[in-house]
């Protein structure tokens, strides 16, 4: 009958849709409130764990742009037989001659000579710290400064002056640096003349004393032997910039220039590459937190299919009413299904604020620039829309299975 | 074919309403029928089954006001039901607006709820959060009609019950007379072929009942085919015709005078 086949149900205008998908929510708001809270919890915890770890990596890495990506550091190896290696007393001229190499700077490590508060401590209460003649240019080169007093200088470096590492004052009980303050540094007085601020790049540098070549030549006798010639001692670490473009390049040849004789007596280490390691081992641990963030979900999605459920218990009266006005069960149970969903995703575009927040005002007190990871929040959008469609199918598929005249009965 | 009853009827007898020749059934008096039941039965559950329709012919032409009256358990809300198309029944013929339930689909028997049939209910069952005005143009929600015409033909039908200046209340601060004028409307809304009323008074004050049943006189004296299922006797013996239950079947038929007076007055000009 052509009567009959013209009978096609009419689709709900989107506008209709939106209305009718948030009928539940209008009218039991609180309801709908604490349920979308489960949700905005875990997709909360989500963004804030990928969030505060990715702000704090590029914190770190900022810090490490900040300091130069392009130092690379020298050091002496070992020889065949296991014994330290020397480097040679123009390794430092050298490599200051290879053409991207803009600073060279040296120390040496007396390792005679400790450092004391005084004469009466103990000698192997050394709080690990070292002694080393350090070059003058020293400081621009492992990227620091001094915090109190002054560097060595061409004159200082030759007298019975130190300046301190950040953590060797500290472990001295040295906060300032006054006139006539000195340490029991090698069976001698130094007068300590600065205290530099924590060398990030090289820490070594931080548990170390700095003295003036000349000074450990004259007063605690760390000479080399040039072919009978007594001199200063020779470098132990050398701290090497090159321009940025050209790091690996002065990588390559560096060990050859450092030591022409032996370059395998020679070991090149770049920092910053093991801190550039360091921040993004940090997210290693965020799969516990995400994990946790998961169950949170798991919850939120428990809560708002119980709520679904619930709601088309106390609401069969108005299932009916819709079905006597011409709804289909596709329309009703489409009504449900975008409710639960219209609810997770309330939820979690909640969840996505909180978790911003909490990272923006974490990433605040710790000075690092905000960073939400794309995928954390459009991942905590996709989760709950994911978590609504699911929670909500069951209860959607029994809305649309009750019989209009058993609803109506019920009303 | 059948036999054609004279009036006043009294008639349980299965009939079928003649033809008009573009299909659409002829009712008592020529006028179109737009509700036609042929020997319908319902039957609930296996064991034991329990019959509920035993077989009910009943044919309502446009414009009629019928009351189905009975007791409880008569089986009166069944027949509602399934007039209404929110049930099938076990066997029998149910036409409404010259279409065959039976060949439908679910979602052709909504469309048709859509646009055919438009209920009132006893408890009203409007939606309370949102005002009257939207409450009756919802009851074209599902009939594909775009919301400002809806909103159009919604302050029509307000007009009509009376209720226009309190288009924009919501439904809980009126009284339980207003809501089921709001209901009324908004069965009205899309002038469906058939109103059906499910114990329209039933929750109302004797009084209010009475501004309700008169509202019904009028909206029916304007065109509307109306049919009211209720227990209630005096409510009944206002209407024009009164179809009597018992036990699920038709135990009287009856026309009473101003429908017959208009229908014999019909019958007269057509021969």
């Amino acid at each position: 009958m052509s009567a009959a086949t013209q009978l096609v149900p009419a689709r709900l205008h989107s506008g209709d849709m939106a209305r009718v998908a948030s009928v539940g929510l209008r009218t039991r708001r609180l309801r709908a409130a604490l349920s979308a809270l489960g949700i905005a919890i875990g997709v909360a915890a989500i963004v804030a764990v990928l969030g505060l770890s990715s702000s704090s990596q590029a914190g770190l890495l900022s810090e490490i742009d900040q300091l130069g990506t392009n130092l690379l550091i020298v050091t002496n190896g070992q020889t065949f037989t296991g014994a330290s290696a020397t480097l040679p007393l123009t390794a430092p001229a050298m490599i200051g001659r290879i053409d991207p190499v803009t600073r060279v700077a040296d120390t040496g490590d007396v390792s005679t000579a400790n450092v004391f508060r005084s004469p009466l401590i103990p000698s192997v209460d050394t709080n690990a710290l070292t002694v080393d003649a350090a070059s003058l240019n020293l400081l621009p080169a492992v990227g620091t400064s001094v915090t109190q007093g002054s560097y060595l200088n061409a004159a200082t470096a030759t007298a019975p002056t130190v300046v301190l590492g950040a953590a060797a004052a500290q472990r001295l009980g040295i906060d300032r640096v006054y006139r006539g303050e000195r340490v029991w540094l090698g069976g001698t007085w130094f007068y300590v003349i600065g205290i530099l601020k924590p060398a990030v790049l090289a820490p070594e540098i931080d548990s170390s004393a700095l003295i003036g070549y000349a000074a450990a030549k004259r007063y605690l006798n760390y000479t080399s032997d040039t072919s009978g010639h007594v001199t200063v001692g020779p470098p132990t670490t050398i701290y090497v910039r090159a321009r940025n473009s050209q790091v690996n390049a002065v990588d390559n040849v560096l060990a050859q220039t450092a030591d022409p004789e032996n370059p395998s007596y020679v070991d090149i280490s770049q920092p910053s590459a093991a801190l550039t390691a360091r921040a993004d081992a940090q997210g290693a641990f965020n799969g516990l937190f995400l994990g946790l963030g998961a169950v949170a979900l798991l919850v939120g999605a428990v809560g708002v299919a119980n709520i679904m459920i619930i709601s088309v218990l106390e609401r069969r009266s108005e299932i009916g009413l819709r079905r006597a006005l011409g709804a289909t069960r596709g329309q009703i149970r489409a009504q449900f299904l975008s409710e639960a969903i219209l609810l997770a995703l309330l939820g979690g575009a909640a969840g996505v604020a909180i978790g911003a927040l909490a990272t923006a005002v974490y990433a605040h007190t710790k000075h690092w620039a905000v960073v939400i990871p794309t995928e954390a929040w459009t991942g905590g959008i996709a989760s709950a829309i994911l978590i609504g469609a699911i929670a909500g199918l069951l209860p959607a598929i029994r809305a649309a299975r009750l019989s209009p005249t058993e609803a109506l009965r019920t009303g | 074919m059948s036999t054609r009853p004279t009036f006043p009827t009294t008639t349980s007898a299965p009939h079928r309403a003649p033809v008009t020749t573009d299909g659409w059934a002829l009712a008592d008096g020529g006028r179109r029928a737009v509700l036609e039941l042929s020997e319908v039965t319902k039957t609930y559950g296996s064991e034991p089954p329990v019959p509920a329709l035993r077989g009910v012919s009943l044919t309502v032409a446009q414009s009629e006001l019928v009351a189905i009256v009975g007791p409880s358990g008569s089986g009166k809300t069944t027949l509602l039901h399934i007039i209404g198309t929110l049930d099938r029944p076990t066997s029998g013929t149910v036409r409404i607006d010259g279409i065959d339930i039976a060949e439908l689909a679910d979602r052709q028997l909504a469309a048709l709820r859509a646009r055919s049939i438009g209920f009132v209910f006893q408890q009203f069952f409007l939606a309370e959060h949102e005002s009257v005005l939207d409450n009756v143009a919802d009851g074209l929600l599902y009939a594909g009609v775009e919301v400002r015409e809806r909103r159009e033909l919604a302050t029509q039908a307000l007009t009509r019950v009376g209720l226009m200046e309190r288009q924009r209340a919501r439904p809980t601060t009126m009284s339980g007379g207003q809501r089921q004028r709001i209901a009324i409307a908004r069965a009205l809304v899309g002038r469906p072929a058939i109103v059906l009323a499910d114990e329209p008074t039933g929750n109302l004050d004797s009084q209010t009942g009475e501004g309700l049943l008169n509202l019904l006189l009028e909206i029916n004296a304007e065109g509307a085919t109306i049919i009211v299922i209720t227990h209630d006797h005096d409510l009944a013996d206002r209407l024009h015709r009164q179809v009597h239950m018992r036990d699920g079947l038709i135990v009287s038929d009856t026309t009473t005078a101003p429908q017959l007076a208009a229908v014999n007055s019909e019958v007269e000009n057509l021969s």
